[in-house]
C-alpha cells in the first residue's frame, strides 16, 4: 500500500495520550459535575476513540473507501441508538386508557 | 499403443478435488472451493440435526395432549431446532457454501482476498457449533431461539450460557466471511468486470456481507451483556437490577431481523442466476434488482421493532417501525416482478434448478405478503405469538432460503463435483419438497389465524385435523430432502462426467473446467460483455 511510514514517536505520543485520558476519566469520576458527569465521560471517550481510529488504525492516511466504511459503522450505531430511543422517549406519551374511555362517547345503549 | 487410449481416464485433469489427498489437505486447505465443501458437509450435518428436532416436534403434535415428549422436552426441542437451523444452517448455508465457492470464480480471481481468514472462519463456526451440541447433550436449552430476558437471564435453569457462547463465537465466523467477500468484490474483480457487469449473485452476496459485518457485532455485544449481567449482576436487562428487558429485544432484533435478509438475499441472488439461465434471457431490470438488494440490506436494519408491537414498546415507535416494514416490501416486490418479467417470452426449460427457483418465487411471495399482515399494528395484535407467524417465517426461511440453497446446489453441482445428477430424480425431489412444504406450513396459517399459540406442547382438540395435516406434510418434506441427499452423494462417485458448462450459462465460473483447477483460471479472464448475455441483441439495447 502507499501509506506513509509513521514515525514510532507518533505512536508513543498517542499511547501516552490515551493513558493520560484514562487517568483523566478516573479523576473526573471523583468530581461531581452534576448533569455534565456523563457529558465529560463521553467527551473523553470520544477523544480516545478518535486517537485510536486516526492513528492506530491508520485511517488518517487511508483511502476514501475505508473512510466510507468507517462512517457507515458509526452511522449504523447511530441508527441503533436513534430508533431504540424513539421507543424510550415516547413510551410516556401513550394516553392512559382512562382518558380514552372518559372522553369517548358511549358506544352501547 | 493401447495405453494412449486409456490415458484420459487414468490421468484425470488436475482440479481442486484431486490436487491433493488425505485429511490434512482438507483441514489445512486455503482453497476457497475446498473450504466451501467443508462448510457444505458441516451445514448439512446441522441441517439433519435441526431437522430431527422438527420431526420430533411434529410427531408430538399429532395428538392434542402431545404424543411423544414431556412439555419441558418440547420446549427444548423447538428452542434447539430454531438455534441450530438459524445460526448453524440458514445463515451460513448460501454465503459460506455457495458464496465461498463462487465469489472468487465469478469475479475472476484465484481465491478470496484473505484465504487464511476464510479457513479460520470455518474453524470458528465449528467451535461455536460444538458449544451448541454440548448444550444439547448436557440438558438442552428452553428459552426459544430468541433468548428473551428476563427468562434467559433470571429464570431458566437450562444451558443458556453454553448456547449463548456458541452463538457468540459463530458470529465471528459470519463477520470474517462477510469481510472477505466485501474486500474480494471491491479489490479483486477481473479486468472489465465493472460493478454493473457483475452477476446479481455477487450483488446479493455484497449486500449480505454488509449486514454480516455491521449487524453481527451487535448480537455478539448483546449476548456478552447478557453474560455480564448473569455473572456480575450489572443492571442491563433485569428490572431488579435497574435494567430493561425490552432493551434486550431491541438489541437482539437489530441483528436478528436483518439476519432474515442474510438468509434470503443470497437465495435471491441464486434465483436471479437460475431464472436468467433457464429462460435464456438477460435478466429484466438488472440495475434495479442490484440496487434492490442493497435497499433491502439497508431498510432491513430499520424495521426490527415490528417484532415488539405487543411487548410494551411505545405505540409511536411502533408506528414508525410499521411504516418502515411496509417499505421493505417494495424492493422485495421489485425483484419478484422483474423475475416474472424475465420469464415473459423466454425460452423456458424446467430443469431441476429452475423448479426450485420457481418454487422460491411462489413461496417467497406468500411469505412476504403474509409479512405485511404482521407489519400492520392492528392485525399483529391478533396474530402475534400464533402459528401464523411460524408459517410466515417458514415460508420465507424454508420456502425461500432453503429452496434457493437447493436450487443453487443443483445449478452449480456440475461445477462443484464435475458430475451430473439423475435429472428425473432431481425434478421429482423438487416437486415433492414443494408439495411437502405447503402441506406442512399452509395449515399453520389457518391454525394461527384461528388462535393457536406457538411454543405450546398441547392444543385444543378442534385443531387436531390441521395439526395432523402439518405433521403429514413434514413427513413428505423429510422424504423430499432425503432424495437429493441420496442422489447427490451417489453422483459424486457414479454420476456421468459433466462438461464444463452443461447449462450453457454465462458467467466466469462456467468459463473454467468442471471441477475447476486449484488456481481457478489458467489466465485471469478479461470481461468484455454484460452479465446474462443470453440474447446478445437484447443486451446490447439495454
Amino acid at each position: 500500500m502507499s501509506q506513509p511510514i509513521v514515525p514510532q514517536k507518533t505512536y508513543v505520543m498517542v499511547f501516552l495520550g490515551l493513558i493520560g485520558l484514562t487517568i483523566l476519566t478516573t479523576g473526573v469520576a471523583f468530581i461531581d459535575l452534576g448533569p455534565f458527569n456523563t457529558v465529560a465521560a463521553l467527551a473523553i471517550a470520544f477523544s480516545k476513540m478518535l486517537l485510536v481510529v486516526l492513528f492506530f488504525m491508520g485511517v488518517r492516511h487511508s483511502s476514501g473507501l475505508v473512510r466510507i466504511i468507517l462512517v457507515a459503522g458509526f452511522f449504523w450505531l447511530a441508527l441503533l441508538i436513534a430508533f431504540t430511543m424513539s421507543d424510550y422517549r415516547t413510551r410516556s406519551w401513550t394516553p392512559a386508557p382512562d382518558s380514552w374511555s372518559s372522553s369517548a362517547p358511549p358506544t352501547h345503549p | 499403443m493401447s495405453t494412449a487410449t486409456l490415458e484420459p481416464r487414468v490421468h484425470a485433469p488436475r482440479n481442486y478435488l484431486n490436487a491433493d489427498y488425505g485429511w490434512k489437505s482438507w483441514l489445512f486447505t486455503l482453497d476457497h472451493k475446498r473450504i466451501a465443501l467443508l462448510y457444505m458437509v458441516s451445514v448439512s450435518f446441522f441441517f439433519i440435526i435441526g431437522g430431527s428436532f422438527a420431526v420430533l416436534m411434529r410427531i408430538h403434535l399429532v395428538e392434542p395432549q402431545g404424543a411423544l415428549v414431556q412439555p419441558e422436552t418440547y420446549n427444548k426441542l423447538f428452542t434447539l431446532h430454531g438455534i441450530v437451523m438459524i445460526f448453524f444452517f440458514l445463515i451460513p448455508s448460501i454465503p459460506a457454501v455457495l458464496g465461498n465457492f463462487l465469489v472468487p470464480l465469478m469475479v475472476g480471481a484465484r481465491d478470496l482476498a484473505f484465504p487464511k481468514l476464510n479457513l479460520l472462519s470455518w474453524y470458528i463456526y465449528i467451535v461455536g457449533g460444538m458449544f451448541t451440541l454440548y448444550s444439547a447433550i448436557a440438558g438442552g436449552v428452553d428459552t426459544g431461539w430468541t433468548f428473551y430476558t428476563p427468562y434467559s437471564s433470571t429464570y431458566s435453569n437450562t444451558q443458556v450460557t453454553a448456547v449463548a457462547i456458541g452463538v457468540f463465537i459463530t458470529g465471528f465466523s459470519s463477520i470474517l466471511t462477510g469481510l472477505n467477500f466485501i474486500v474480494t468484490i471491491h479489490k479483486m474483480r477481473a479486468p472489465g468486470l465493472t460493478w454493473f457487469r457483475m452477476p446479481l449473485f455477487l450483488w446479493a452476496m455484497y449486500a449480505t456481507s454488509i449486514i454480516m459485518v455491521l449487524g453481527t457485532p451487535v448480537l455478539a455485544i448483546t449476548l456478552f451483556l447478557l453474560a455480564l449481567e448473569h455473572l456480575f449482576h450489572v443492571g442491563i436487562f433485569s428490572p431488579a437490577l435497574g435494567g430493561d428487558p425490552l432493551l434486550f429485544q431491541h438489541l437482539f432484533w437489530f441483528y436478528s431481523h436483518p439476519a432474515v435478509y442474510i438468509m434470503i438475499l443470497p437465495a435471491m441472488g441464486v434465483v436471479s442466476e437460475i431464472i436468467a439461465c433457464f429462460a435464456r434471457k438477460r435478466i429484466f431490470g438488472y440495475k434495479i434488482i442490484a440496487f434492490s438488494s442493497v435497499a433491502i440490506a439497508v431498510l432491513g436494519f430499520l424495521v426490527w421493532g415490528h417484532h415488539m408491537f405487543v411487548t410494551g414498546q411505545s405505540v409511536y415507535a411502533g408506528l414508525i417501525f410499521s411504516m418502515l416494514s411496509f417499505l421493505v416490501a417494495i424492493p422485495s416486490a421489485i425483484k419478484v416482478f422483474n423475475w416474472t418479467s424475465t420469464l415473459y417470452k423466454g425460452s423456458i426449460s424446467y430443469e431441476a434448478p429452475m423448479l426450485y427457483a420457481l418454487g422460491f418465487i411462489g413461496l417467497f411471495t406468500m411469505g412476504g405478503l403474509t409479512g405485511l399482515f404482521l407489519a400492520s399494528l392492528a392485525t399483529d395484535v391478533h396474530l402475534n405469538g400464533t402459528y401464523f407467524i411460524v408459517a410466515h417465517f417458514h415460508y420465507i426461511m424454508v420456502g425461500g432460503a432453503v429452496m434457493g440453497y437447493l436450487g443453487g446446489i443443483h445449478f452449480w453441482w456440475p461445477k462443484i463435483s464435475g458430475r451430473k445428477y439423475p435429472d428425473m430424480w432431481a425434478r421429482i425431489g423438487a416437486v415433492i419438497i414443494f408439495i411437502g412444504f405447503n402441506l406442512t406450513f399452509f395449515p399453520q396459517f389457518i391454525l394461527g389465524y384461528l388462535g393457536m399459540p406457538r411454543r405450546y406442547a398441547f392444543y385444543p382438540a378442534e385443531f387436531q385435523v390441521l395439526n395432523v395435516m402439518s405433521s403429514a406434510g413434514a413427513t413428505v418434506l423429510g422424504v423430499g430432502y432425503m432424495i437429493p441427499l441420496i442422489y447427490l452423494i451417489w453422483s459424486m462417485r457414479y454420476g456421468p462426467i459433466s462438461e464444463p458448462n452443461p447449462w450453457g450459462a454465462t458467467g466466469l465460473e462456467w468459463k473454467t473446467a468442471s471441477p475447476p483447477p486449484t488456481e481457478n483460471f489458467a489466465q485471469i479472464p478479461v470481461v468484455t460483455e454484460e452479465a446474462y448475455a443470453y440474447a446478445p441483441e437484447e443486451a446490447a439495447g439495454d
